[in-house]
């Protein structure tokens, strides 16, 4: 008989609920493709030199003066919109995955050790996480990103901020739960020094509901980075994410060319969609409540 | 209880104080706000009357001072862009965003809560897995993108709704509304739609969540013992126990749903707030910036504590711990 790790239980029933296996792999096929655009796009299309002008906004399926077919159209200046697609999405998942992750590691400090410390610096700490929490995520990235200005830094600077306290909050529950059992006892009348007790011991025990939030958080990202650049005070248009070739498609939209903005769209969805159901899956199955 | 109302109010004043000193530095530290007042090729005279108008020659500190003291008699300066009162600029756009807000929001309630209920209490009908399908994608559809389908679909394709603006209004009390008209009714539908589609989703699965616990209390044993209707059950009982978090989330939300207005505004050009702070910070329009953010601020504030006494009305076991 197979051995049984912890792992391959998780692997095995995490595929035993269909949506979320699907969802998992659309995840890991676009962060592929994303990954190896340069290989997998029928043109680079911030080389200038592949720019025909007569190409510009022609409807899915035109075949260009470069001899290929546009599967999805072309945008406003020419551009083959598939692989303007799949370059935003690179741009997009890299702000995400950045953003997030030094969010993630931000607000696990930050929580873990105001459950660790305690008292005022804990209360302090935590008031001020909760009142950053009753502002929404949106918003404060608007005001960071429209006080910094454009810029790539500025952009994933305002979407630490929006996120961070969401990893604390977190990291804070389930810290302080920790905290109060026995081996985190055994481990300090070793004694074990309190970085040690609270990198080694707490902090990874503390990881699965981090994990889930961090999922969800990486699609809250990207989303909210899509909107920052609809809206024009995210990426610099030297940097085409998603959100903006769903901007700059937008007032073709009502002149009928659909595709420009609507394409990237999709994709964009397809991408926030699949995370969170992976992350939803992932959340169930580490909710004891819900086993039956 | 009033040494709770009290000790609210007292941390919300703590609480606005800190979010002025952090707003103020926030927006006065980055930039140059002269630059964008007077045109480069202007004498160094004019430069020096404007610099000494509008007070940005002090220090920081002083500026900040000079700032408190106007916000609390009410004014918040004079708008570099508009030049009329910020707050004469704020209240004239605050009606359009409200109205669009509130109408949002209880679509979002007064809907999704039922849905949300039923989805809870039939857990395993196709039905209810078609619901949870679309709160899912309602979480997941950033809120300018449905917005753009909203405009592709009903104005562009359909032409049967406007895309943008307020339509035609109707004033009451002095104070222009878009709902009182069916023409204005028609502007405000796709927008309010959009608005809406989050909070929604969110509805949904709060109620659901709620519904399928509430569903195995010994409440709703006894209940049914009793002999009440289902309906009853639910409309009596399992609606007044899920109340709470509905409640908290439904204070949360309007605020969140004044910030995403922003995004709404844009894309239906509806002349609120929202269009009114992107527009100050595309043109560097600091008193406004300063003043919208004041105002959130201040409304967060009030919402949250209006949540809390909310709370101890709704659950009597939080009115006599508190108190």
């Amino acid at each position: 008989m197979r051995e049984t790790t912890p792992l391959s239980r998780f692997l095995s029933e995490f595929s035993s609920n269909r949506t979320a296996a699907i969802a998992a792999v659309v995840v890991l096929l676009i962060v592929a493709i994303a990954i190896l655009a340069p290989l997998v796009a029928p043109q680079d299309p911030y080389d200038l030199a592949n720019l025909v002008l007569r190409d510009a906004r022609r409807p899915p399926g035109y075949v260009g003066t470069q001899g290929y077919v546009h599967w999805l159209g072309t945008d406003s200046q020419g551009r083959d919109l598939l692989s303007a697609i799949i370059y935003g999405l690179r741009i997009s998942l890299e702000m995400g995955v950045i953003a997030g992750g030094i969010a993630f590691l931000i607000g696990a400090f930050v929580g873990t050790s105001a459950a660790y410390v305690g008292g005022r610096f804990e209360s302090l700490i935590m008031r001020i996480i909760d009142l950053q929490l009753s502002f929404p995520a949106i918003l404060l990235a608007f005001v960071i990103a429209a006080m910094l200005g454009q810029g790539r830094y500025q952009l994933i600077m305002a979407l630490i901020f929006a996120q961070y306290a969401y990893f604390a909050r977190t990291a804070h529950g389930a810290a302080s739960a920790e905290r109060q059992k026995d081996y985190v006892e055994a481990a300090l009348s070793v004694p074990l020094s309190h970085t040690r007790v609270v990198l080694k011991h707490i902090l990874p025990n503390s990881l699965p509901p981090l994990i889930v939030v961090g999922t969800v958080q990486v699609a809250s990202a990207i989303s909210l980075e899509a909107t920052l650049s609809f809206l024009g005070v995210g990426l610099p248009p030297t940097e085409p994410s998603l959100g903006m070739l769903i901007a700059n498609g937008f007032q073709y939209l009502l002149s009928g060319r659909y595709w420009i903005s609507i394409y990237p769209g999709i994709a964009l969805i397809l991408f926030i969609v699949s995370l969170n159901l992976v992350g939803d899956q992932i959340r169930d199955q580490l909710n004891p409540r819900l086993r039956r | 209880m009033l040494v709770f109302v009290l000790q609210r109010l007292w941390q919300a004043i703590v609480v606005i104080l800190a979010m002025s000193v952090l707003v103020f530095c926030g927006v006065y530290a980055v930039g140059n706000p002269i630059d964008v007042l007077i045109s480069p090729d202007a004498t160094q005279d004019i430069r020096a009357a404007v610099i000494a108008q509008y007070g940005l020659d002090l220090p920081l500190w002083q500026q900040y001072l000079g700032f408190l003291g106007r916000l609390i008699q009410g004014d918040f300066g004079h708008s570099f862009v508009y030049n009329m009162p910020v707050s004469d600029l704020i209240l004239s756009r605050l009606p359009a965003t409200l109205e669009l807000t509130l109408t949002a929001v209880m679509f979002a309630s007064l809907v999704g809560i039922p849905i949300g209920i039923y989805a809870g209490y039939r857990p395993h009908s196709p039905v209810s897995r078609a619901i949870m399908a679309v709160s899912i994608l309602g979480f997941s559809v950033p809120t300018f993108w449905f917005g753009l389908m909203l405009i592709m679909l009903f104005a562009v394709q359909c032409g049967c709704m406007p895309a943008g603006g307020r339509g035609e209004t109707l004033d009451l009390f002095g104070v222009p509304f878009s709902f009182l008209t069916l023409d204005g009714m028609q502007h405000l539908l796709l927008p309010a739609l959009n608005l809406a589609l989050f909070k929604f989703s969110l509805m949904i699965r709060l109620a659901r969540a709620g519904t399928r616990e509430v569903m195995l209390s010994d409440t709703v044993k006894f209940a049914r013992a009793a002999g009440l209707s289902e309906f009853t059950v639910l409309s009596r009982h399992v609606l007044r126990l899920i109340s709470i978090p509905l409640v908290t989330v439904f204070g949360l939300e309007l605020g969140s749903t004044l910030a995403f207005a922003v995004v709404t505004e844009t894309i239906f050009s509806w002349p609120g707030l929202g269009k009114l702070i992107i527009d100050s910070i595309t043109s560097l329009d600091r008193p406004v910036m300063v003043a919208y953010l004041m105002l959130v601020a201040l409304l967060f504030i009030v919402i949250n504590l209006v949540v809390d006494l909310a709370y101890a009305l709704l659950d009597p076991r939080l009115r006599k711990g508190r108190a």
